[in-house]
This record gives structure tokens, sequence and C-alpha cells, in this order.
């Protein structure tokens, strides 16, 4: 039983990680169609830019505002440059960019941060605290605390602003949108910078945990986009019940069978889920015409 | 009724690829008018209001709109100048509410209008579609195909439009409620003075809410005239419309 709670709070930490990673899959896709591969590396680049910042002396809530923003440039620079300037290419060739995209930044990284892992000091003092016999480090408090604070913030944007509203109409019915005046140029750029900073949060809060190295993206990536896809692409709360779902197997399978082997036993539960509803868990029988 | 131009469509042609769907189309509707454009399907009806709309580019010709020359302008900011395209199928966001629908229908006016005036906007479109009001909160998507109707109006409206143009919004409605949906096109304009373009292949219905016409097939303007016209013209009729509803 004190196994299990311990395997529930690891499994929770990491998978709210995943869950904010597969909102930013689910932001972008349900406003273009695009499956942006390169999200991990925004959760690379947002452990990474506070590394440097604070190494540099920067205060460490600044560094943690500036890496936001930073991230966020980044990806409104990769909507700018590349996603609109390929205009009228297909879906796939989109998502095709999107990988060249990851690469040519794990390049850079690579040679700016070196291929070492680096350390980040956690939010705050690190002593575990005990939680009915199991532990758990305050940083993942923090980790699970801003994944909730995220997805209340998703759900007043996207519910509760004009904005948002505009956003959710161009992913219901993008040329009706058009018609109100909503531009999908600019709501496409706008995904693309949310998605971005979803990222950088992703990264800054899991940085004190994994000793954020240059390829550090392609496998949370890969974990996000399983959760978005597992809790039904284009769902937001499928997203969030996904990541939580693929970040419990992972632990539970570490913990109970054997640490080697937890990404096959996560995958394994993942295409068995699949296979009995191929939709994902809240996904609706036409991927993409659910919206947010 | 004054006999400013309020659009104008100047020999335009528009071709999908290959495929040639208007040909040197122009046409033109006066301020305070309500103007129906018929014809089959296939005749261009929906690619032509698309031209004015801006969702296409017309390969040449011009769009004139309160002596604005708006052709190959974006959709989106063609919406700005108070033309607005109620689209053919409803296209209303399904998943979301009737009241969310009608604040997106006014989201062109979030940085101009005060929330007060769609507010005010809001009442208004209710009085004329109370229907709506008993279900503002339901999704969109799960009404009745003649609620959906009156609904796309209603955000059509929302827009404070200038000009409004109506894609065939008695398809796939019930004949009774169809006649509802066209006597409400006429109220639009009585009680808004909105200017409509309305596009139909219901011959009598629309002529009886409409000025005058043009009669649109295989891309081009075979017919234009006053609605008693167009109804007594035996060409018309038989010809281009095939049959007649009554």
């Amino acid at each position: 039983m004190q196994d299990f709670l311990q395997f529930t709070l690891t499994g929770i930490t990491i998978g709210s990680i995943y869950a904010i990673v597969a909102l930013g899959f689910v932001t972008i896709y349900s406003v273009t169609k695009v499956i942006n591969l390169a999200q991990g590396e925004f959760v690379m680049l947002g452990g990474l830019t506070m590394f440097s910042l604070v190494s540099v002396g920067v205060p460490y809530w600044l560094s943690f505002i500036a890496t936001i923003l930073f991230v966020t440039f980044i990806g409104w620079l990769m909507e700018n440059l590349l996603i609109r300037r390929a205009k009228g290419a297909d879906a796939i060739s989109l998502i095709i960019l999107t990988i060249g995209t990851s690469i040519f930044i794990r390049g850079i990284s690579s040679m700016v941060w070196g291929k070492d892992q680096h350390t980040v000091a956690p939010f705050t003092k690190n002593t575990p605290v005990e939680i009915g016999g199991a532990s758990i480090t305050p940083q993942s408090i923090w980790v699970i605390l801003i994944m909730l604070l995220v997805v209340g913030l998703m759900y007043m944007f996207i519910d509760k602003t004009m904005l948002g509203k505009a956003f959710q109409a161009s992913s219901v019915n993008p040329m009706a949108a058009r018609l109100m005046g909503i531009s999908p140029k600019r709501m496409s750029s706008f995904s693309f910078v949310l998605s971005a900073a979803l990222g950088a949060i992703a990264g800054l809060a899991i940085a004190p945990i994994i000793f954020p190295a240059y390829d550090m993206g392609a496998m949370l990536g890969i974990k996000g986009f399983s959760a978005a896809i597992l809790g039904g692409l284009g769902s937001a709360p499928g997203a969030v019940i996904g990541g939580l779902l693929i970040g419990l197997f992972e632990s539970m399978g570490a913990g109970y069978i054997s640490s080697g082997m937890k990404d096959i036993i996560t995958f394994s539960i993942f295409l068995l889920i699949l296979i009995i509803r191929p939709n994902g868990i809240l996904g609706e029988k036409t991927i993409g015409k659910g919206g947010l | 009724m004054s006999e400013q131009k309020l659009l104008e469509v100047l020999d335009c042609s528009v071709s999908y690829g290959p495929i040639q769907a208007l040909n040197g189309v122009s046409l033109s509707v006066n301020q305070g008018e309500i103007v129906a454009l018929l014809g089959a399907n296939g005749a261009g009806k929906t690619t032509l209001l698309q031209t004015m709309s801006g969702l296409l580019r017309p390969t040449s010709g011009q769009v004139i709109y309160q002596g604005m020359d708006i052709t190959g302008m974006e959709a989106e900011k063609i919406v700005e100048k108070h033309l607005i395209h109620v689209p053919e199928h409803r296209q209303i966001f399904s998943t979301m509410t009737v009241l969310d629908n009608l604040y997106l229908g006014a989201y062109h006016h979030r940085k101009t209008t005060n929330k007060q005036a769609i507010e005010e906007n809001i009442k208004k479109v209710f009085e004329l579609f109370p229907i709506l009001s008993d279900r503002k909160d339901q999704m969109g998507g799960t009404m009745s195909g003649g609620q959906q109707q009156m609904l796309a109006i209603a955000r059509g409206m929302m827009a404070e439009p200038d000009l409004l143009l109506l894609d065939e919004p008695t398809l796939g409605l019930a004949p009774l409620i169809a006649k509802d949906v066209l006597e409400l096109v006429g109220d639009l304009r009585k009680q808004f003075g909105t200017t409509i373009l309305l596009i139909e292949q219901n011959l009598h219905a629309s002529l009886k809410v409409a000025d005058r016409g043009y009669v649109i097939s295989h891309g081009e303007i075979i017919k234009s005239g006053s609605s008693s016209e167009l109804l007594n013209d035996p060409e018309v009729k038989e010809a281009y419309l095939g049959h007649t509803v009554h």
C-alpha cells in the first residue's frame, strides 16, 4: 500500500509534465491540424535556458519569466518563419517541417549547451515530505500545482475570454470563423506561441527533477504526443487524462516490474487502449471535429 | 428608394484550377434593396458570393463595395467593412453555445464597439428570433435545422451588416419553415434597414421577398429584372430553374 502510494505520487508528477506537453500538442493541432513534433524541444529549451540564466547570475524568478518569454518567442518565430511560409502545404508536409525544426533546434542546442546533463536548482527548499508513508519532494508538489494552474488558466482562457472563443471557433469551423473576422493566420501564430509557452513551463517545472540535456525533448515529445492521442487528439481534458495515465503506467511499471522496462510497459498499455478505443479516451468518432 | 450602389461586381471570372466557375459576371446591389440571385445547383451562385466576401479571389474583374475596390481583400478584413456573408449549410459553431455563437458574430467589433452595444444587439436579435433566447445556453449543433439557420442569420446580424449575403438560407428546411425564414429576411430589412443579397433555388418564395433578381446559369448571368418580370418570364421558369415551387 505504501509502495502503491509512492508510485502514484511519482506517476502523477511525471504525468503532470506529460499533460502539459500534451496540451501543447492539442493547442496547435486543434487550430492548424498540424502535429508539432518540435513540441518536446520547447520543453528542452525551457529547462536549458533556465539553467543558463541562473548560472550567469540572473535572479531565479526573473530567469523563470525570461525563459518563458524566450521560448514563446522561439514558438512565434517557428510559426512565422516556417509554418506560415509553407502556406498551402498539406498537414503532412507541415508535420515533416516540424520534425526538421526539432532536429535543427536540438543540433543548435547541443552546440550551445554541450551534450552533458545540467543541474537546475529546485523552486524552493527540496526536503522530501512524508504523506502516508510515501515521500514526495516539494518540487514534485510544484509540478503538480503548476499543471493544475495551467489547466485552470487554459480553461479560463478558452471558455471565458473572447480571444479564447475565437480560438475555439477557428478550430470548430475555420471557414465560418473567417467570416466572423477571425484571422486564421493570427490564430495559427497564437497557437504556436501558446504551445511554446506551455512547453517552456513544462521544462521549467521538470528541470530540477530530471537534469535537462539537449536531447531530452525527443522522449518527452513522444510521451506527450502519446498522451494527447490517448486522450483523444484535439481534446484538452483528454490530453490531461492521457498525460496522467501515461505517467502512472510508467511509474507503476517501473515500480512493480522493472525500471528498465517502464517504456515497454507504458507503450504496450497505450497500444492496447488504442486498439480498444482507436479515437482515444475522450476522442470523437471523427478526430478533429471536437475542437478544444 | 435611393439608387446608390452599395455593391458592384464588374466582369468577374473565377476558376477552380482548370474549371471556370464564373465567366464575366456583373451585377449590382443598391442601398436598401433585397436582391435575389437565382440558379440551379452548380450554376455558380455560391462561388459568386464567396468572391464578394473574400473567400475566393477572382482571376479577373473587380468587386466594388461602398465605392472601394475590395477585390482580393482578405475575408476577415472585408467583415470589418460590414459586408457580412452567412454561408451555405449554416456553418454554425456546433460545439459552442448559441450565446457564444452570437458573441463571435460580433467578434470584429471587439475593439470598436463597447460591450453595451453588443448586449443591445443580442437583445435585438433575441426579439427577432425568440427561440434563440430560449436556447441561448444550448450547444448550437443540438438545435433543429431551422433553428440553426436562424442562429446563422442572427450571428450575421450581430456583425451589424450594411450588406448581408445570405447563401441558401432555406436549404434542407421543411417547406413551412423555409417560408418562415424567407419572411424573416423581409423583416430584417424592415427592422434594421439591412440591404440583402439572397441566394435561392426557390424561385417563387424568394422573388416574393426580393425587389429584383438575377438568374445565373453555368457561371453567367443570363437574366435580370424586377421580381415580377422574372416571375412571369417563361424562359426563366422552364429552361433554368426546371420546375417551379409553389
